[in-house]
């Protein structure tokens, strides 16, 4: 006999049955999911301050080598490190590659860095790394003066960078102090020199100079006449030539020697952040970047004129030898993180 | 608000008499389209207000601001009068001359307006480096923008009564003082108000000047970001921008105000005598072609010549392939219509709104839309990077975000249409409909729609247009990984791969100058529709 209490037994079991068969499979599925997800291909975060064509070509050939895709987000190098810094434990970056180490510098201030695996640090000469590690140094460029013979004579450069503030060179030089090559060089003067020479060295170089937004525009100047010399990166001068023609190329490009502040040596570096998702992956790009192929396929491209700086791999021959360069004995922990140059280009009335 | 008799005026039919009660939906849903728009402003003040004045005043009285200052100044002086001597002569020849081929040029002066000025700045600086600095910007945006001058002129030229004119040369005054002294004056709204609108773009424009190497305000709030993420000399700049852009976008208003007034007494007015050039014909059309060449045929021309050069390593060390071109082409045209459609969405509830309803809080809901118009795309995507990163994580970097920013951007844009096209639909027939008994949903469909439609249509193509070509908003709120046609032709630009540039930019003008076309063909006006 079923009575009235009894019809809801095998109902309430039902019910709890049912709730029961559903918190399995939740529970099934959320185990399941993340190991499903797991098996999928990981796609790394990169935050770049290099040339999105670099980029394009090394996570292109990054993908083929170990399956992992890299999304990319595109950035002035400064932009980016205080991006990361604003961000905090949320970015969704997994590695940052700049062009200059002093943002590396500031990230690795802030705590956001993690160690570079010992492996991977090794392969590349210590002084052009992190001292504590955490960041990998992968190609370099030379600090250079582009300028036009027509306007010039080589006879006439100066000696040494800081001698362009003098009142001869008035309007006769171009800079970019809003480029994140700029930055360094500021920095390497008062290094060198002291905070005031370096602020009286940029009130001349204010009051001689014509100022553009990047090297790009400091370069194409010299190279149509409007201006005699400018200050740039070197690869910026062999883009252009490339992008020219070497017979129709009117600039030239001149190596400050004797370890002159104006040949100053910026490195370009990554790092994992500490927040990554996805490390393992992250330290393999890191490794990848500084493997011989990744490194030959950089130095002979006709796309990024900077040395590569594994030990061995010779540069693109348009560049000036490495071993033969002479820069100022300045370390990257010297050129630290670049607040302080922007404070004083304000102070000069550059930025 | 509540329900209460106004009385009858003479220029007001009576069946607006009674003030109705606005649905609190459609209020909230105007108050959230004039709200985004407000977002960013409110946003980048705030911002600027974190700093101390002591930081504030050594920030603004820099000696770079003055820079900018004078250089945004002398080049807004100098493109608003070339382009109002370009536009207004061109005007004339095509309204007033027998000029051979002048339906040609009509059509032809007014397709710079579809051809983005950061593209024509391309064009120009792969041809030499030496068209940089102030000449070279003059140059792109005068050709870029003159259209703004152009056409408004020339729709004053064919509504002027030529009575006026007659007279005057009855009474002896040469052609040339005629034109000075009546046709000049009564010209003077449309010509202000074009003038105007040049500044107004010369003051918002990034990309060109950028390319061009020539600092203004919104190369130099760009620069603060790419040294400082969002700092706040980004904020401040961007508020002096803003500052300048809005008194701009206030005289464009007062000008256009009085330009009603001009035309009270109309009557019927007979076309205008064409004027017989004779032998002046020849350089009038000298100057036209010359004016084509310089503002179409050139940059066209160095885009299509570029297109050949692609896989020339000695040119262009930079290879493009179809996947890239494919992925960016898509990410434009997804951005394009995903905005447009958001766009329409916040301008329809507005624009029932304000033709439907009356009353003060209606009049600051539409007023404040339209602010957008003098807030940059650099201004609004700043601060919006800066509002998501710090108070609103879930959206920061998000394609939504990008899309919402369109949305404010062109919001002005749309509205302009979507309020003519629903004007056009009178209210009475919406009512006599719901009067013999259809419901409200049928109303929509079977009256509003049929009327409406092609006017929203409209709308929504404009704003897909621009959004096609938007490149500052692009560039700082693009999601991570997407890179539109516009981000592209910036990037290889920049970094002097032009022949890598190319592709991009022909199928950017490609489709801009497509949509345009299809636009002016379907709903006429010809390219007039975005002189608004």
């Amino acid at each position: 006999m079923l009575s009235r209490g009894s019809w809801y037994r095998p109902r309430r079991f039902d019910r709890v049955a049912a709730l029961a068969a559903l918190a399995l499979i939740v529970g099934a599925g959320g185990l399941i999911a993340p190991a499903a997800r797991a098996a999928e291909p990981v796609t790394l975060t990169l935050y770049s301050g290099q040339h999105m064509q670099t980029v394009d070509r090394l996570i292109a050939a990054f993908a083929r080598e170990s399956g992992i895709k890299v999304r990319v987000h595109e950035g002035e190098g400064p932009e980016i490190a205080n991006q990361i810094a604003q961000e905090g434990a949320y970015s969704p970056a997994d590695v940052v590659f700049v062009e200059n180490s002093p943002e590396l510098v500031l990230l690795d201030e802030k705590k956001l860095l993690a160690p570079v695996a010992p492996a991977v640090l090794k392969r590349i000469p210590a002084r052009f790394s992190a001292q504590d590690g955490h960041w990998l140094g992968v190609l370099a460029r030379e600090n250079v003066l582009a300028f036009n013979p027509a306007l010039i004579g080589e006879s006439a450069l100066p000696a040494s960078l800081t001698d362009l503030a003098r009142p001869q060179w008035k309007g006769k030089i171009a800079i970019a102090p809003s480029d994140a090559d700029f930055l360094p060089l500021v920095r390497a003067v008062e290094v060198s020199a002291g905070k005031p020479a370096a602020l009286a060295w940029l009130k001349g170089l204010k009051a001689n100079a014509q100022v553009f937004d990047d090297d790009e525009g400091v370069v194409a100047a010299v190279e149509r006449g409007s201006v005699a010399a400018g200050i740039i990166n070197n690869y910026y001068w062999a883009r252009l030539r490339t992008e020219t023609g070497a017979a129709k190329m009117r600039s030239r490009i001149y190596h400050f020697s004797h370890g002159d502040i104006g040949g100053l040596i910026n490195v370009s570096g990554v790092a994992v952040l500490k927040s990554s998702k996805h490390p393992a992956a992250a330290q393999r790009f890191l490794a990848f970047l500084v493997s011989r192929p990744a490194q030959e396929m950089l130095a002979r491209g006709e796309i990024d004129f900077e040395y590569p700086l594994l030990p061995g791999v010779p540069a693109n021959p348009l560049l000036k030898p490495f071993d033969q360069l002479q820069p100022p004995a300045i370390t990257m922990a010297e050129l630290g993180d670049d607040q302080a140059s922007a404070t004083l280009l304000r102070e000069a009335g550059l930025l | 608000m509540t329900t209460r008799t106004v009385p009858a005026s003479l220029d007001r039919p009576p069946v607006v008499i009674v003030r109705r009660r606005v649905p609190p939906g459609l209020l909230a849903a105007s108050a959230v389209a004039a709200g985004l728009v407000f977002l960013p402003l409110a946003w980048t003040l705030l911002q600027a207000f974190e700093v101390t004045l002591k930081d504030a005043v050594a920030l603004l009285f820099r000696p770079l601001v003055g820079e900018l200052l004078f250089n945004t100044l002398t080049l807004i002086g100098a493109t608003t009068c070339a382009a109002a001597v370009i536009g207004t002569a061109a005007a004339w020849f095509v309204e007033r001359t027998r000029l051979p081929g002048r339906r040609v040029f009509a059509v032809l002066a007014a397709v710079p307006l579809a051809i983005p000025a950061f593209i024509t700045s391309y064009a120009w600086v792969s041809i030499s480096a030496g068209l940089q600095d102030f000449a070279g910007a003059l140059l792109v945006v005068t050709s870029a923008y003159y259209p703004l001058v152009y056409l408004p002129v020339a729709a004053a030229l064919r509504g002027m009564d030529p009575a006026l004119e007659e007279t005057a040369r009855a009474l002896g005054e040469s052609g040339w003082g005629c034109f000075r002294r009546v046709v000049l004056p009564q010209l003077k709204p449309a010509l202000l108000g074009g003038m105007l609108l040049v500044a107004l773009n010369t003051l918002s424009e990034f990309g060109a000047f950028g390319l061009l190497r020539f600092r203004t305000f919104t190369t130099e709030i760009y620069a603060e970001y790419r040294t400082g993420f969002n700092g706040p000399e980004a904020s401040l700049l961007a508020l002096v921008l803003v500052l300048l852009c809005l008194a701009c976008l206030v005289a464009e208003v007062m000008v256009r105000g009085r330009a009603r007034y001009g035309r009270l007494a109309r009557g019927t007015r007979r076309p205008a005598a064409f004027l017989d050039l004779g032998w002046a014909r020849v350089p009038v059309l000298a100057g036209f072609g010359l004016l084509i060449l310089v503002t179409l045929g050139i940059p066209l021309g160095t885009i299509l010549y570029w297109l050949t050069q692609h896989g020339s390593a000695a040119i262009s060390p930079v290879a493009v392939t179809a996947a890239q071109l494919f992925n960016s082409t898509l990410s434009s045209l997804l951005l394009g219509l995903a905005g447009a459609a958001v766009t329409l969405a916040l301008a329809l509830p507005l624009g029932f709104l304000a033709t439907r309803y009356e009353g003060r809080l209606i009049t600051v809901l539409e007023r404040t839309a339209y602010l957008a118009q003098g807030m940059p795309g650099i201004v609004v995507a700043l601060a919006l990077v800066s509002l998501t990163v710090q108070a609103l994580r879930p959206l920061y970097q998000s394609a939504a975000l990008l899309v919402i920013a369109y949305a404010i951007l062109f919001l002005p844009l749309a509205l302009v249409s979507v309020r003519a096209a629903l004007v056009q639909a009178q209210r009475g027939l919406e009512e006599s409909a719901r009067a013999l008994g259809l419901g409200w949903m049928a109303v929509v469909r079977r009256v509003l729609l049929p009327m409406a439609g092609p006017g929203l249509g409209a709308a929504a193509a404009m704003v897909f247009v621009s959004i096609v070509t938007e490149l500052t908003a692009t560039l700082l709120l693009a999601p991570i990984g997407t890179r539109t046609l516009a981000v592209q032709v910036w990037a290889d630009t920049s970094t002097v791969a032009f022949a890598a540039a190319a592709p991009y930019a022909a199928l950017m003008a490609a489709i801009s100058l497509l949509s345009t076309w299809i636009l002016a063909r379907r709903f006429g006006g010809g390219a007039g529709v975005f002189a608004s």
